[in-house]
């Protein structure tokens, strides 16, 4: 498989503080990579690196590269809005815009940006609700409002929404963390489908989940890449003796 | 002190409570007065004339404040137009860009400025404007109007906005949004209704505002036809008529007091509500 | 989608505009000293520190000095502070500490509404009802009771410097009570809890607990209310009997710096006569600059409003 992401030498400083140190992984295309691991140990940091949400963040340092195919993500003359783009993310908390419908929710990344013709919306809003397996909960309802819809099915639609605007690359920053078991379970099943056309990153704080969802597992602690591999292989049969402690719950 | 008698404990903290509440008794109660008298003189005095006519010469009676009521509107307006753009944009800066040692000068500045005496605007207004034009006009109480709500519009938006959540603007901008489309299109979207509420509250402070128009718009017995004229306003003719000694004027004096506490209370009721509804 | 570079330019652009505008309160505030500033040196050159030393105002001859006015100015806003500051802090702490949830909430908001009432308006019920009401029932009786006093000499003329420290004390205090009230809740509650957990009563809490922990923010407060009193225009000018003599007498009418400016500035007729007025405007300026840099300090430091930005 081909390499879709290749991290080297990611340093992240915010003020003082180290938060991640001289990380480098690769992601291959149309897999799914989980990054586990303590919290506070630098997960969520590195993966907000790779669609450069820092930049919003005054005291933030990034140094090193990230190579999105042929492109620094990094580079001088990249436009953050242009890897924002190509690189999608779903948050931990479902944040649909309050004050839009569900249908404007879908295409609010072509709304905001104000490019979009009336006969294609109709088009994205149904292809994407299907994708993610919402359409039939709510195409009866579609021009009420986001807030209305349960967690988990806001969950969904915030993924409808990233895949809209055609991403090569999701992030996801724990993305079932506040949902109820059932809501979890669908985002899982959503995951698994969503890897053949996506290249996928998952930060989570639950070893079962990224065993169940994931090709490829990293396990990080105190802002270093300690160990990745093979999903099965980090799980059964750890290298590092820190992986083996967290992931049999001896610290963590 | 807990080894004061627990008697003379309870004394100091009955006649401390007292005289809590005796002072907030005294500091309502002129409130109380002073509304009863507006709305006593005021409703005695109103009429539909008070809206459509303007003032009439000394010695005749009825007469309103038509005029004064259409050129605070007016200057009102212009302020708004070009007060209200920069303060809530430079609100925007302050949010999305502002954690330097210049925001927070500005913000200082904004501060300070919003505690100047408005009179000074007033003279400010006259020399940069009255004088280069060669008259009082409304132009120059316009100008000076929209010097007193910057600073007001600046802070107000600015403590609203900083209340819109990060993850709706990480929202838009994980969805490849450029930041500036996110500010206004998420964030200053998302803080409308506050916003709104500071626009009124800003409004409803300059409407009352007499002093920056005494040399600036400096009032008008009659219709303003153009803009580079005096102009009259509801407060200016609410002055004049109060310190004038004919008894016709102080009831139209009372009428536009009425007008104007109803204006008032009508704004920041409205800002109140939009307020409310905005957190239920 | 199509527009791929506009995000570097377009961030650019909208960053650089929105800091334009933010910049123009700085560019306001050096405007309006300036501008001052340069309206008052005909003045300044001309009369120096006799402009506040003296008390001659002479339109026709030309010769100006302020001493009167700053006299009116401190003596009412000193005066209408030292009774506006304890009723306002009773009043705060009454909203605050004291009153059931629903009647503090209530009181706040009545307090909020006389805040918001315009200047002109107290003004007006101050002519019109209050000075009449001074003039035929408070000023006899100081008069009979305490006319041994120096302060309470003269005749009843309803205008007076009493009347305009009456009308400033009733305008500050609902200024002064918000913002002691923003300070006192503030003040964590777990000192509260604690000074209760130790067996005060509830005036004791204030006492060890809430008092000091808000001190430099009432101070802050009160001193903003100065500001204002010092400022105030219009509800002073109608009342105050706009009359440049300095006298003991809180019966007598006085004068005040933004009083003349109110009554002098639009009818001007020489150029000096018009620079004294901005060089009491500058001096008026300079002193609510002062003021108000103070308050803030003084309320930054409570309230650490300064610390905005990213979450």
């Amino acid at each position: 498989m081909n390499s879709k992401l290749a991290i080297r030498d990611l340093n992240i400083h915010f003020g003082d503080n180290h938060a991640v140190k001289n990380v480098a992984m690769e992601v291959a295309e149309n897999s799914v990579t989980a990054i586990i691991g303590p919290s506070g140990c630098g997960k969520s940091t590195v993966l907000r690196s790779i669609n450069r949400m820092h930049d919003l963040t005054p005291s933030a340092r990034v140094t090193g590269t990230i190579m999105l195919d042929d492109t620094d993500i990094y580079g001088r003359s990249v436009d953050p809005v242009t890897i924002r783009r190509r690189v999608g993310m779903v948050f931990q908390k479902p944040n649909p815009f309050p004050a839009m419908s569900i249908y404007d929710n879908v295409i609010a990344g072509y709304k905001l940006n104000g490019v979009l013709k009336k006969g294609d919306a109709d088009e994205i809003v149904e292809s994407s609700l299907k994708r993610v397996a919402l359409w039939d909960e709510v195409k009866d309802r579609l021009r009420t409002g986001a807030v209305e819809l349960s967690g988990g099915q806001q969950q969904r639609l915030c993924i409808a929404r990233t895949i809209a605007v055609k991403p090569e690359v999701i992030l996801m920053d724990e993305p079932a963390s506040a949902l109820d078991p059932i809501s979890t379970l669908k985002i899982e099943e959503l995951i698994e489908d969503l890897k053949s056309k996506y290249t996928i990153v998952i930060v989570t704080h639950n070893m079962q989940q990224a065993a169940r969802v994931s090709d490829v597992t990293a396990f990080f602690y105190i802002g270093e890449l300690v160990e990745i591999g093979e999903t099965r292989k980090v799980f059964t049969n750890p290298e590092k003796k820190q992986t083996e402690d967290y992931i049999t719950g001896r610290f963590g | 002190m807990i080894l004061r008698s627990i008697t003379l404990r309870r004394t100091a903290n009955l006649s401390a409570t007292l005289l809590m509440g005796g002072a907030t008794l005294l500091v309502l109660l002129p409130l109380i007065i002073i509304f009863y008298h507006i709305v006593k003189m005021g409703i005695s005095s109103i009429s539909l004339d008070f809206f459509t006519q303007i003032p009439k010469p000394t010695g005749e009676a009825g007469g309103g404040m038509a005029n004064g009521i259409a050129g605070s509107a007016i200057m009102i307006g212009m302020a708004s137009l070009v007060g209200l753009p920069i303060g809530i944009f430079g609100a925007v800066y302050l949010t999305e860009y502002g954690t330097g040692k210049l925001a927070t000068a500005i913000r200082f500045c904004a501060d300070v400025l919003s505690g100047i005496p408005s009179i000074i605007t007033g003279m400010v207004a006259y020399s940069m404007l009255v004088v280069p034009l060669k008259g009082f006009s409304a132009l120059a109480g316009s100008f000076a109007l929209s010097l007193i709500m910057i600073p007001i519009v600046l802070r107000t938006t600015e403590e609203q906005l900083k209340m819109v959540p990060a993850t709706l603007r990480e929202a838009s901008l994980a969805l490849g949004v450029p930041l500036w489309r996110t500010s206004i299109k998420v964030t200053l979207r998302s803080a409308l209704t506050g916003v709104i509420t500071g626009v009124l509250l800003a409004i409803a402070r300059v409407a009352g505002e007499t002093a920056p128009l005494l040399f600036t718009a400096l009032g008008n017995q009659f219709w303003s036809k153009k803009l580079t004229e005096p102009m009259a306003a509801l407060p200016l003719q609410i002055f004049n008529f109060a310190i004038s000694p004919y008894e016709d004027w102080h009831r139209l004096a009372w009428a536009g007091a009425l007008v104007l506490v109803v204006l008032m209370f009508g704004l920041s009721l409205a800002a109140r509500w939009l307020g409310r509804s905005k957190h239920s | 989608m199509q527009n791929s570079a506009q995000g570097i330019k377009g961030d650019a652009i909208f960053r650089g505009f929105t800091l334009l505008l933010a910049c123009s309160i700085i560019v306001i505030l050096l405007l309006m000293t300036a501008e001052m500033v340069k309206e008052s040196l005909p003045a300044i050159s001309r009369f120096g520190w006799r402009f506040i030393s003296g008390s001659t105002w002479d339109a026709v001859q030309e010769e100006f000095a302020s001493l009167p006015y700053l006299y009116g100015s401190i003596v009412s806003s000193i005066l209408a502070i030292l009774l506006a500051t304890p009723l306002s802090i009773g009043t705060a702490l009454f909203i605050t500490e004291l009153a059931p949830r629903k009647v503090g909430a209530a009181t706040a908001a009545l307090v909020e509404l006389l805040a918001a009432i315009p200047s002109v308006i107290y003004g007006l019920w101050g002519i019109l009802v209050m000075t009449p009401w001074l003039q035929s029932t408070i000023q006899p009786f100081l008069i009979e009771h305490f006319g041994f006093l120096p302060f309470f000499r003269g005749a009843p003329y309803g205008v007076s410097m009493l009347a305009a420290v009456f009308i400033l004390m009733i305008m500050i205090v609902p200024i002064i009570t918000s913002i002691t009230k923003e300070v006192l809740m503030a003040v964590p509650s777990s000192q509260k809890e604690a000074a209760i957990a130790l067996g005060a009563t509830r005036w004791e809490m204030i006492r060890m607990a809430v008092l000091p922990y808000g001190r430099s923010g009432i101070l802050g407060a009160v001193i903003l209310g100065l500001g204002r009193a010092i400022g105030e225009t219009m509800a002073v000018t109608m009342v105050i009997g706009n009359t440049p003599k300095i006298s003991l007498s809180l019966l007598s009418p006085a004068y005040t710096m933004p009083s003349v400016i109110a009554n002098e500035f639009a009818e001007t007729t020489t150029k000096m006569h018009a620079s004294a007025l901005m060089e009491i405007g500058l001096i008026l300026l300079f002193v609510t600059l002062v003021i108000n840099f103070l308050a803030r300090m003084l309320l930054w430091s409570v309230t650490r409003k300064w610390k905005g930005g990213v979450a």
